[in-house]
C-alpha cells in the first residue's frame, strides 16, 4: 500500500491550472464579438490566438512542479 | 465550357521537385542513423523507442498537423467562416490533455512492451474482443485520413500545373520505398525538412500577404458579416457557439487516440520527452491559427472569381483556395517551397498512419487471432507488408473514387475514433467499467454518431440535439461519446455484479509513473 501511494502522482493545487484553457477558450460568448479588435484583427480572432501561448505558458509551472516533485523522490 | 487547367508553371515545378528529392534522399539515409534492428516491430514501427525532445517535438508536429489540416482548415474558414477556426481552440485544449494523462499511457506501454494502444486495452481489461473493436476502430478511422494526405498533394500538383495521375504515383512510391526500408525513422527525418518548409511559408505568408492585401482590417472587412463570427443565440437555440465548443473539444478528446498519434507518443525516450513536447508543441498551433487565416486572406484577395484558378476550385472546392492564394501573392520560386510545405508535408502522416495501422494490424489481428505464435522477425515482416498494403489501397481510394468518399469517411473516423475513449483513457486510470460494458458502450457510441451523421447528409457534423424545448447543436462525437460513457458505467453496474468469470489485469499500478 505504502509502495504504490509513494508511486501515485501527487495532486496538487497547480494542476488546477490544466483547467484554466477549457474554460477560456470554450465559453464562447465571452469572446464571441469583433471589438476590441487589435491591429485590424476581431477581438475573436486574436482573443483565442492569444490563448495558444497563454495555454503553453500555463503548462509550465506544473511542468517545473513535476519535475521537482520526481527529482526529490 | 470547361475551365481550363494551369499551365505547368516551370519554375515552381523545378524548385518543388528539388525539394521532395532533398527529403526523399533523407528519408533513405533514416535507415541507418542510430541503427537498430529493423526486422523488429517496436525498432521499426516505433523508431526503437528512443527519440528525444526534438525529434519528438518535429515528429509529432508533423504528424498532427498534417497536410490535410493546413489545406482543409483554411479551406472551411474560405468557406464557412468563424467556424472554421475551431481548430485554434482545439489544439490549444490538447496541450493540457497530453500533459496530464498520455505520460501514463508511455508508462505502461514501455513497461509492457506495448506498441498500440488495442495492446494496452488487451492487457488492461483481459478482453481479447474489446481490444479488436479498439484496434478495427483506429485502423478504419485512420484509412481515409491516410486517402486525404493524399489529396494534399493531389491539390498542390493540380496548382503547379502537372497533368495526369503518374506524379501521384511516384510520390507513392517514394512513400511506399522510404516506409518500408526505414520506418518510423524515415518519418522523422523528413518531418524535420517538412516542418522547416511550412515555418518559412507560414511566416513569409503572415508578413508579405497581408501588406499585399492592404491590412488586416480590410481582409476582415471582406469577410461577409453573417460569417465573421458565431451565430449568436436566439431564444430556443444556442446558434453556432455550443457548435463550436462541442466540436473543439471533441475533436480534442480525439486527437491522442488516433493510431498515428499514439505511435508518434509511443517512440519518445521517456514520459519526461512527452510533458516537454506539451508545452513545446503549442508553437504548430501558432503556425495553424496563421494558416486558417489564410482562408480569410484567400476571401479578400477574391480568388474565387478569378479564371486562372476555375479549373482548381472545380476540381477541389474550398481546398484550393489556399494554393490559388500562393500562386496569386508569390512569386514562382517561392510557390515551390510553399507547395513542396504542403507535399511533403502529406507524406509525414501518411507514412506514419500507413506504419500505425500496420501495427495494430500486426499486433491486434495478425499475431492475436491468425498466427499466436509468430516470432518478432517476423512481426516486423508482416507490418512491413501491411504498411505498403494500406498505403498502395490508399492511393486507390484517391484514384478510383470521387474525393467526397475520402472526406465523409474521415469525417466519420473522427466520430468513431473518440468512441475509443472509455476504453483507453478512463482504462488508463481505473479498471472498474466492465470489459463487456465497454464494448456495449463502444457499439452505442459509434451507433448514434453515424446515425447522427447519416441524418445530417454528411454535410457538416454538428447536430442539434433538442432537449427540453431547446435547440443545441452539438458536434455528433461528442454527444456519441457522452452517450457511450452513460452505456458504459451503467452496464458495468450490472456486468459487475453478474458476470462472474474474471477478466486479468496484466499491467501493475507501478507500471504507470
Amino acid at each position: 500500500m505504502s509502495d504504490t501511494n509513494v508511486r501515485r502522482r501527487r495532486f496538487r493545487l497547480v494542476h488546477l491550472l490544466l483547467i484554466v484553457p477549457y474554460v477560456a477558450v470554450l465559453w464562447a460568448p465571452f469572446f464571441n464579438r469583433s471589438e476590441p479588435a487589435i491591429a485590424g484583427i476581431p477581438f475573436f480572432y486574436w482573443y483565442q490566438m492569444l490563448w495558444i501561448a497563454l495555454g503553453a505558458l500555463l503548462l509550465l509551472p506544473v511542468y517545473l512542479t513535476e519535475e521537482r516533485d520526481t527529482k526529490s523522490e | 465550357m470547361m475551365p481550363m487547367p494551369r499551365p505547368l508553371d516551370f519554375t515552381a515545378t523545378s524548385v518543388f521537385v528539388a525539394l521532395f528529392a532533398a527529403a526523399t534522399v533523407l528519408g533513405f539515409f533514416s535507415a541507418r542513423w542510430r541503427k537498430g534492428d529493423l526486422s523488429q516491430l517496436a525498432e521499426w514501427g516505433l523508431g526503437g523507442r528512443h527519440f528525444g525532445t526534438i525529434i519528438t517535438w518535429f515528429l509529432l508536429g508533423g504528424d498532427l498537423y498534417t497536410a490535410y489540416t493546413f489545406v482543409a482548415v483554411p479551406a472551411l474558414v474560405f468557406g464557412a467562416g468563424a467556424i472554421g477556426f475551431f481548430a485554434v481552440p482545439y489544439t490549444i485544449l490538447v496541450y493540457p490533455l497530453l500533459f496530464a494523462v498520455f505520460p501514463r499511457l508511455w508508462s505502461v506501454a514501455h513497461a509492457q512492451g506495448y506498441v498500440t494502444a488495442a495492446d494496452f486495452v488487451r492487457g488492461r481489461f483481459g478482453s481479447g474482443l474489446l481490444a479488436l473493436a479498439i484496434a478495427l476502430t483506429g485502423i478504419v478511422a485512420t484509412m481515409p485520413y491516410i486517402a486525404l494526405q493524399l489529396v494534399g498533394v493531389e491539390v498542390v500538383l493540380a496548382g503547379l500545373g502537372i497533368p495526369g495521375t503518374l506524379p501521384l504515383w511516384i510520390a507513392f512510391a517514394v512513400l511506399a520505398a522510404y516506409t518500408y526500408a526505414g520506418g518510423l525513422r524515415a518519418s522523422a527525418m523528413i518531418a524535420v525538412v517538412k516542418d522547416l518548409l511550412i515555418y518559412v511559408t507560414v511566416i513569409v505568408a503572415v508578413i508579405v500577404i497581408p501588406i499585399e492585401l492592404g491590412g488586416f482590417a480590410k481582409i476582415f472587412a471582406s469577410v461577409p458579416v453573417s460569417k465573421l463570427l458565431l451565430t449568436p443565440p436566439t431564444a430556443n437555440n444556442l446558434g453556432q457557439q455550443s457548435g463550436y465548443a462541442t466540436l473543439a473539444l471533441g475533436s480534442a478528446l480525439a486527437l491522442f487516440l488516433y493510431p498515428h498519434a499514439v505511435t508518434g507518443l509511443l517512440s519518445s525516450s521517456s514520459r519526461h520527452v512527452i510533458r516537454r513536447n506539451a508545452v513545446v508543441l503549442p508553437a504548430y498551433s501558432v503556425a495553424l491559427s496563421v494558416i486558417a487565416l489564410l482562408g480569410t486572406m484567400a476571401l479578400a484577395a477574391g480568388v474565387r472569381s478569378m479564371p486562372a484558378y476555375a479549373a482548381g476550385f472545380k476540381a477541389f472546392g474550398p481546398n484550393f483556395a489556399v494554393p490559388a492564394l500562393f500562386l496569386q501573392m508569390f512569386p514562382s520560386w517561392f510557390v515551390g517551397v510553399a507547395f513542396a510545405a504542403i507535399g511533403i508535408g502529406a507524406l509525414v502522416p501518411a507514412a506514419i498512419m500507413s506504419i500505425a495501422c500496420a501495427n495494430l494490424f500486426t499486433r491486434n489481428i495478425y499475431k492475436e487471432y491468425l498466427s499466436p505464435d509468430c516470432s518478432p522477425s517476423r512481426e516486423g515482416g508482416v507490418a512491413k507488408i501491411t504498411a505498403l498494403v494500406v498505403m498502395l489501397g490508399a492511393l486507390l481510394f484517391v484514384l478510383r473514387l470521387p474525393q467526397v468518399y475520402a472526406i465523409n469517411l474521415q469525417l466519420l473516423g473522427g466520430i468513431w475514433i473518440v468512441q475509443t475513449l472509455p476504453s483507453v483513457l478512463i482504462g488508463l486510470y481505473t479498471r472498474k467499467l466492465h470489459p463487456y460494458a465497454l464494448l456495449i458502450g463502444w457499439a452505442a457510441g459509434i451507433g448514434a454518431g453515424t446515425w447522427m451523421e447519416m441524418q445530417l447528409g454528411l454535410k457538416g457534423s454538428i447536430y442539434p440535439l433538442h432537449i427540453l424545448g431547446e435547440t443545441i447543436p452539438c458536434y455528433a462525437a461528442f454527444s456519441a461519446l457522452i452517450l457511450n460513457v452513460a452505456v458504459s458505467v451503467l452496464a458495468s453496474a450490472i456486468f459487475n455484479v453478474l458476470v462472474r468469470r474474471p477478466f486479468v489485469d496484466a499491467t501493475a499500478p507501478e507500471d504507470y509513473s
